[in-house]
């Protein structure tokens, strides 16, 4: 076996230093009839490099690539180009195959580019202070939830219904077996004032209110100024959780900092990782200076080391379950490294300017996008302003379009009667994204598959 | 001044404490490098982008009017800077890694080729299911392997690290314990548990007890039955334990835990010690974790990705968490809503289907190791670290009898009157080009040193690792304490001051005008 170094000389030589006579020796604890001494049956034998690539590239030869059709689908994941540097630096021996930087002095490498992420991620969100990523944005917005519990010590948190449903599944999931109370909007293509349910949640919000959880842009595509909402928020003393899916938006729009958000979270998949069939991706997690010792997750902070050279660390650990165990701010025990690395090899390649000038063609994909399935006849656009995914109705329930769109090679976009499968009333909605790897052509395929399927 | 064996001189100038210093700052191949922030401009940027003219904007008066102030590079100064970060790391394809509980084997890079096969790697989680026939098979047929593997009827695919796949199997203990009506409020844990097992157990609501241990470093039985009662919901074990032992009394533990009513969580940190040799399903285990990034040779990546499935018991597979695939006879079918197919499940864990790019990589592994190759994998990792615990006993000193399982425990005995602590003996190894062995933890044996080679390791590097181990432990007995007290001397930096860390915490970059500014 190629991975395996050990010859049988070496294994008997080993066995001799031991002690012992037979491997079996050493898993003499294990009870009888559970020791295998041949191997597990139902699963293959050894393969080759060949064989398994053979097996596995049928596998997803199967599979439609977003990069082989017209590709219209967001809502949580964005087909983006990053650029060929980002994979060849992640995939340098040093960084893919190093462990959590425990031993600072031989992880420099790794803890430099946590800082920088860290500072990149504050920056953009508009906030003080960044961690050093979660497993995605779902689970970030969750974690958000319970750090706003914590702060504020009330259990109340005011969902919007412009939030990703699956946040909200996942939101709801894990508050089933705490204290927490979870009020969720009605979800609705157009809900309620410019973009967002705002009535709704000023109703609901009251001095037992720990946050209010909106997303920017939501999903529905709507983009909204929350100012006047955080204003309402802090004088009930609660906080202001803003969600982004779409991490590019922050190039052109507000940041959530700006409009007053105390805890920012989201989706940083966009910026230097591929689509993945939904993971491994990247939740960004940032919040005011004030509040950092009740934040979840690996924090990496500056210092100087024993001759007075800067370097960096793992901090605040205090917070952490290897220490605190039972009354650690969360259990969380990883970050989602390599992609957080990929996003800071990204990031930097971009700059502010490469970002700003990315999300405006971002935009103007979509608009473009827009303009021309207005014309197509049973199509109406829902969204008044969007960044770059928007909303449109159909003539019919929109599940079935998809497929049939699929079938003239056109991904179109993602049916809400998927997302929502409960609620009737959106089952003619689909949301359209468009990136800057979407081109004029592929926006009349995109019109003209929709002037056949909807005829 | 001293010459080398050309007649040449041995130093550039007069040797003084911190070496000559250079006129660049850098000394051959240890190159400093600044941060981006201290490197790059606003203005700049390596990416070329279409030059599209923009007319138009429906972004309802919300555009960003203040600067970001993140700085671009040009490619080159990209590559240049990150490949310069990176020889600042110690990684596997370096060296052994034997970090004790962190299964550091080989990363084999045809994983990586699969996972990038753009019908895994650019495929989105919400396109039609029709179009990603494929990447479902693959799901499924991965599950086909850890069920197998295990001897377990069910597993969950999502959760996305191994603290959250302890978190998916205590949800599913406490739906379980709900449905039959009484959610129940202890859960059990040893005090060698890995830390995030009393957070889990915590955050589902439980109160945590100790299980009593022997001096064998194992869980004491009758103490545990004499505990058990109808307040458990749950034990929690790692098997073989923190310490790298096998619980020999596993069997009878579980019997007793069923009998009370309670399940029995299995912590599956430790499964590479087992895998495709013995199936936790055999022992009695309800639930167990699968951290792919450790068994299954998933990349590290400096603290993740990672992915923890979840593999289930008869009694606990109802309560799985969504999204499920399930095979049947026009293909495969991706279960996301509670329906008839998933009624009784506790819900949803991540927003989409879990770490495909990890399940790509762990099938991959898989495949290549075969059952047989898979059952040479735990029995070459419990060899190595026997060899290990065998080569250094006698100047080490092992808490507990052997044999041991894949990983080997010393406490700092051996240490005692030298001076030298576990965590300078740690960074003494360092000087030795290797990464420590994990310090501390377990905390039931004092100054712990817990060493995990795996299996990928020649016997030519164990030797070589035995022989750094013994001078260094004959080094500190022998009063050679200084080797040890201010090392690292040879790393990339000297020991870092991490309370100063923690007490003034500096998280981002702060330009230094940004800073004149705020004094």
């Amino acid at each position: 076996m190629r991975y395996l170094p050990h010859t049988a000389p070496d294994r008997q030589a080993m066995l001799a230093t031991i002690g012992a006579t037979a491997i079996d020796d050493l898993f003499v604890d294990v009870p009888d009839g559970a020791l295998g001494t041949q191997p597990i049956a139902g699963l293959g034998h050894h393969m080759s490099e060949m064989e398994v690539e053979r097996t596995l590239a049928a596998m997803a030869n199967k599979n439609t690539t977003a990069s082989s059709v017209p590709f219209f689908i967001g809502c949580g994941a964005y087909k983006h180009h990053v650029p060929a540097s980002v994979d060849h630096l992640i995939q340098r021996g040093e960084f893919l195959t190093s462990y959590t930087p425990y031993q600072p002095e031989i992880a420099q490498g790794t803890l430099q580019y946590m800082f920088e992420f860290q500072t990149q991620v504050a920056r953009l969100t508009g906030m003080d202070v960044a961690n050093a990523s979660m497993y995605d944005g779902s689970t970030a917005c969750t974690e958000a939830i319970f750090m706003a519990r914590r702060i504020t010590k009330r259990g109340k948190a005011i969902l919007s219904s412009g939030v990703h449903p699956h946040y909200v599944a996942v939101a709801k999931t894990l508050t089933q077996f705490t204290d927490d109370v979870l009020l969720c909007g009605e979800p609705h293509v157009m809900p309620g004032a410019p973009g967002h349910d705002m009535d709704w949640i000023l109703n609901q919000l009251d001095t037992d209110t720990s946050c209010v959880i909106v997303q920017n842009p939501n999903l529905f595509g709507h983009v909204a100024d929350l100012s006047e909402l955080a204003k309402a928020v802090h004088a009930k003393g609660a906080l202001l959780i803003v969600v982004f899916t779409e991490v590019v938006s922050l190039g052109l729009l507000k940041s959530p900092g700006e409009m007053g958000a105390d805890i920012v979270v989201g989706e940083g998949q966009s910026i230097g990782n591929g689509l993945n069939f939904g993971g491994p991706y990247l939740g960004l997690f940032a919040t005011r200076d004030k509040y950092v010792r009740q934040m979840p997750g690996r924090l990496c902070g500056e210092t100087l080391d024993a001759h007075g050279k800067r370097g960096f660390v793992l901090t605040l650990s205090t917070r952490e379950q290897h220490i605190r165990r039972e009354k650690a701010t969360s259990n969380i025990c990883t970050n989602s490294g390599l992609c957080a690395l990929a996003f800071t090899v990204h990031m930097s390649l971009l700059g502010e300017a490469g970002v700003r000038r990315l999300a405006e063609i971002n935009h103007a994909r979509a608009v473009s996008t827009a303009e021309r399935l207005q014309k197509v006849a049973g199509i109406t656009i829902v969204n008044s302003a969007f960044f770059n995914e928007f909303t449109i109705q159909l003539n019919t329930p929109s599940r079935q379009v998809v497929h049939d769109l699929a079938k003239h090679n056109v991904l179109a976009g993602v049916s809400l009667e998927r997302l929502y499968p409960k609620h009737k009333a959106l089952e003619n909605a689909l949301v359209v994204a468009a990136t800057e790897t979407t081109t004029d052509e592929h926006i009349e395929a995109l019109a003209d598959a929709f002037s056949k399927v909807l005829a | 001044m001293s010459m080398n064996t050309h007649g040449r001189p041995t130093q550039p100038v007069a040797a003084n404490a911190d070496g000559a210093a250079s006129f660049s700052g850098n000394r051959g191949l240890d190159l400093q490098e600044p941060l981006i922030f201290e490197l790059g401009s606003n203005t700049r940027t390596g990416v070329d982008l279409s030059d599209e003219k923009i007319t138009k904007s429906y972004l309802g008066g919300l555009e960003r009017t203040q600067p970001i102030n993140l700085p671009g590079l040009s490619e080159p100064e990209v590559v240049r800077h990150f490949t310069r970060l990176s020889r600042k790391n110690y990684a596997i394809d370096m060296g052994i890694f034997a970090l004790g509980s962190c299964t550091m084997k080989h990363n084999p890079r045809l994983n990586e080729k699969m996972a990038r096969l753009p019908g895994f790697g650019d495929i989105h989680p919400l396109q039609p299911q029709s179009s990603v026939q494929g990447a479902l098979q693959l799901m499924h047929t991965l599950a086909h392997w850890l069920t197998t593997l295990t001897g377990m009827p069910a597993v969950a695919m999502s959760p996305k690290a191994g603290a959250h796949g302890e978190l998916c199997g205590l949800m599913a203990i406490r739906a379980a314990l709900v449905a039959r009506g009484n959610a129940r409020q202890v859960v059990l844990c040893p005090e060698s548990a890995h830390g995030t097992n009393p957070a889990t157990a915590a955050f589902c609501g439980y109160r945590v007890e100790d299980i009593p241990a022997n001096a064998k470093g194992r869980v004491d039985l009758e103490a545990l039955k004499a505990r058990l009662g109808p307040d458990v919901a749950a034990i929690m074990l790692t098997n073989p334990n923190t310490c790298g032992m096998f619980e020999p009394d596993i069997k009878a533990i579980a019997d007793a835990v069923h009998a009370a009513g309670a399940f029995f969580y299995c912590d599956g940190a430790n499964y590479n010690a087992l895998v495709g040799k013995v199936r936790p399903g055999d022992l009695g285990v309800d639930a167990m974790h699968i951290n792919l990034h450790k068994t299954f040779s998933t990349p590290h990546g400096g603290g993740g990705p990672g992915s923890g499935p979840v593999v289930f018991s008869e009694a606990l597979a109802p309560f799985a968490p969504i999204p499920t695939v399930i095979k049947n006879a026009d293909g495969y079918h991706l279960i996301e809503e509670e329906n008839a197919e998933s009624q009784t499940t506790f819900g949803r864990m991540v927003a989409f289907h879990g770490q495909m790019g990890m399940f790509v990589r762990a099938l991959t592994y898989m495949m290549s190791h075969g059952a047989d190759g898979l059952m040479q994998v735990a029995e070459d990792a419990v060899l190595n670290a026997n060899y290990i615990l065998a080569s250094l006993k006698d100047v080490m000193t092992a808490p507990y009898e052997g044999p041991c399982m894949h990983e080997a425990l010393f406490d700092d005995s051996f240490l005692k009157g030298t001076g030298v602590t576990t965590l300078d003996f740690a960074k003494g190894m360092i000087d030795e080009g290797f990464h420590p062995m994990t310090m501390y933890f377990p905390l039931v044996v004092h100054g712990a040193m817990l060493i995990e080679p795996t299996e990928t390791e020649s016997k030519a590097t164990l030797d070589q690792f035995i022989h750094s181990l013994r001078g260094l432990a004959k080094a500190a007995v022998d009063g050679d304490a200084n080797r040890f007290t201010g090392a690292p001397y040879f790393a990339p930096l000297a020991r870092l001051d991490e309370t100063r860390a923690a007490r003034q915490p500096i998280l981002s970059y702060k330009e230094p005008e940004m800073l004149q500014a705020a004094e």
